[in-house]
């Protein structure tokens, strides 16, 4: 019941005054199709997609088992390549990147938030968090700044020591986010974040997420199959067969 | 750029380092083989090191050995005494007072039986002349006494009383219809010499009905730059009828057949386990890829690149072998330095008595051999790091 009411409330509290920078667009897909092989079949998995995400917006994902989310979002998070379309996020075309500079683009402008944490279990929870600033200029005193700004945004400054076998699974999400959003990403993609996670923890990290786009501006994409962790979002896009049915 | 790419295969190697523990079986395996091969590769090379060290350590830069024209080795070369004699007007040779430092010597081979086995061995018996002990440099009579010149005694080398029955000073032995008294034991810096049996060149010339022939002759030089003098006087003058070389060159020649014979065994062999523990080394490093297949494609997605990700499984892959070459070469020095045995020379039909000699040279090429195995076996694991499809990858429940 108390699960219910926290997420009634998240939902009611998005703010007119926070609305999204009309024109501003983020991520913009173009006829985007993909395809995959199988044996000598072509099988399609996106077909035609058309969207737009403005900067700021938070938007969920949601359709059936094999609709195509989670590629969507591998396109998004430039882990994947596009069979057909045109795919600009922040400017950039990333369709026509290579593989390094996918690698290198995702450094600098995407953070993934995965569904089982995705942490490095030998490394302590601040030394996760640093890992994506180990590819950047910063010096080692800037990336400590860095880290314990990004755990105290998530609450879990007391926890830097601490290993991944030594939290709980919502602590290991909240390190995960923090590890995401470390560096300052233009987009975070977040796939099934919740899903490993009882409903009132998942409803604290659906607050904070919601929180990390209201105040901190943070442009989320969210898969997920929870209708009421898409409550959180601004935005819900269906997808259904590979094509988008709603918006 | 490449500081960065440093930072990222410093930082994956000491993820997968630190994962060790969590795959301890399979990568005991592959310590275990590399191991083993490196042991095995240093105990067949350093059977092969101490023979040459011990043919090496007979000779010296200043010696020279004379043996008939065309002679290969002792055993089918021929002097007469007039022969010996003539040797007195060439140049160069070191006199002690008035005392020219050369040895006319002759060489049999007699049968006796090895202490390990009791089987029956061929070993070299010297005859010396009273000169030979001052041509060899690092001679030493280190338990009771010289031969006595006319008598049937023996002085026995340190190695030779080691490896063979009858040997302690004291004891008799004999061969064919004559008995010899043991009366001293000798050392000779660890060398050939210390393989044989040494007595008078008279009393051996007459127990083998040699008349009063020889086979060779050992001279000091007065120095190594003579030496072109020395064979110039005797090419230049047909009677002497004999070819000058340096004891050091002698024993080298000698030796290559036997050192070519162990590295012909001991490289095939060390190759043959090479592969297996290859092997291992690769699935090994296969399962360490596949047990940290999200890991990696998780440090994909945040932007480490695929060429320090590769590099860094095989990272792990060398430090595996190294860490297997390290234990093996240890095992290897502790089971194997030191150890003593005797085989035939087959350019004298006589035993050589040796120690297994574990080098640092040794130890480095087996280090080597094994960063080889560790890097042969981490590179297709690394290709497949590398190649892993990241976005399957990340929802892997391994």
């Amino acid at each position: 019941m108390s699960n219910s009411a926290t997420l009634e409330k998240s939902a009611k509290e998005v703010p007119a005054s926070n609305e999204v920078l009309a024109n501003d667009v983020l991520v913009s897909l173009t006829n985007i199709s993909k395809t995959y092989k199988k044996g000598k079949e072509l099988v399609p998995v996106l077909t035609d997609i058309n969207v737009k995400i403005q900067r700021g917006d938070f938007v969920a994902l949601m359709g059936p088992s094999g609709s195509g989310k989670t590629t969507l979002l591998n396109l998004l998070g430039g882990l994947d390549n596009p069979s057909a379309g045109e795919l600009i996020i922040a400017g950039q075309r990333i369709d026509k990147f290579s593989s390094s500079q996918l690698t290198k683009w995702r450094a600098q402008n995407v953070g993934f938030i995965f569904q089982f944490y995705n942490l490095m279990p030998v490394l302590s929870a601040e030394k996760n968090v640093e890992l994506p600033l180990l590819l950047t200029n910063l010096t080692s005193k800037e990336r400590k700044a860095h880290v314990a700004a990004a755990l105290d945004l998530v609450g879990l400054a007391d926890r830097a020591k601490h290993y991944p076998s030594e939290l709980s699974g919502g602590q290991e999400q909240r390190v995960a986010i923090a590890r995401a959003l470390v560096s300052d990403p233009n987009l975070l993609l977040c796939d099934e974040p919740t899903g490993d996670l009882d409903r009132a923890t998942a409803d604290e990290i659906l607050a904070l997420m919601q929180e990390l786009n209201q105040e901190q501006q943070k442009t989320i994409v969210m898969v997920t199959h929870d209708p009421r962790a898409a409550d959180h979002a601004r935005h819900t896009l269906h997808l259904d067969k590979g094509k988008l049915i709603q918006e | 750029m490449t500081f960065n790419w440093l930072s990222q295969i410093f930082i994956i190697s000491l993820m997968n380092l630190r994962n060790i523990p969590q795959r301890w079986g399979t990568s005991s395996v592959a310590i275990f083989g590399v191991a083993c091969v490196v042991g095995v590769f240093i105990a067949v090379l350093s059977m092969a090191t101490g023979f040459q060290r011990t043919m090496s350590n007979a000779g010296s830069p200043n010696t020279v050995i004379i043996m008939r024209a065309g002679a290969t080795s002792e055993m089918s070369s021929g002097l007469s005494y007039e022969q010996t004699q003539w040797i007195s007007s060439l140049p160069g040779i070191e006199k002690n007072g008035e005392q020219l430092l050369s040895s006319a010597e002759l060489f049999v081979v007699v049968d006796i039986s090895k202490k390990t086995t009791n089987t029956s061995a061929n070993v070299s018996l010297r005859g010396v002349m009273p000169a030979a002990f001052a041509v060899r440099d690092k001679f030493n009579i280190v338990e009771g006494r010289n031969f006595e010149p006319g008598k049937n005694e023996l002085i026995v080398g340190r190695s030779a009383q080691k490896q063979f029955n009858n040997l302690a000073v004291g004891s008799s032995i004999k061969f064919g219809q004559t008995e010899w008294r043991v009366v001293g034991m000798f050392e000779s810096g660890g060398g050939l010499a210390e393989s044989e049996l040494w007595c008078d060149a008279k009393i051996l010339q007459a127990a083998y009905r040699r008349g009063n022939s020889f086979q060779t002759i050992r001279a000091k030089l007065i120095s190594p730059s003579v030496l072109a003098d020395l064979k110039a006087a005797v090419a230049a003058d047909p009677k002497f009828n004999v070819d000058v070389k340096l004891e050091t060159a002698y024993l080298s020649e000698q030796s290559a057949p036997m050192t070519k014979f162990i590295m012909g065994v001991g490289y095939p062999l060390a190759i043959l386990m090479a592969l297996g523990a290859i092997f291992g080394a690769i699935n090994t490093m296969y399962t360490s890829v596949s047990t940290r297949t999200r890991e990696i494609a998780t440090l994909r997605a945040l932007g480490f690149g695929a060429f320090p990700v590769a590099f860094s499984t095989l990272f792990e892959s060398l430090v595996l072998a190294f860490v297997g070459g390290a234990i093996g070469s240890v095992v290897a020095y502790f089971l194997f330095n030191g150890y003593t045995v005797s085989t035939l020379n087959f350019a004298s039909f006589s035993q050589v008595v040796f120690d297994f000699a574990v080098t640092p040279a040794l130890v480095k090429q087996g280090v080597i051999f094994a960063a080889a195995i560790g890097f042969i076996g981490g590179l297709f694991p690394a290709i497949r790091a590398a190649r892993l499809p990241v976005a399957t990858a990340l929802r892997d429940n391994g």
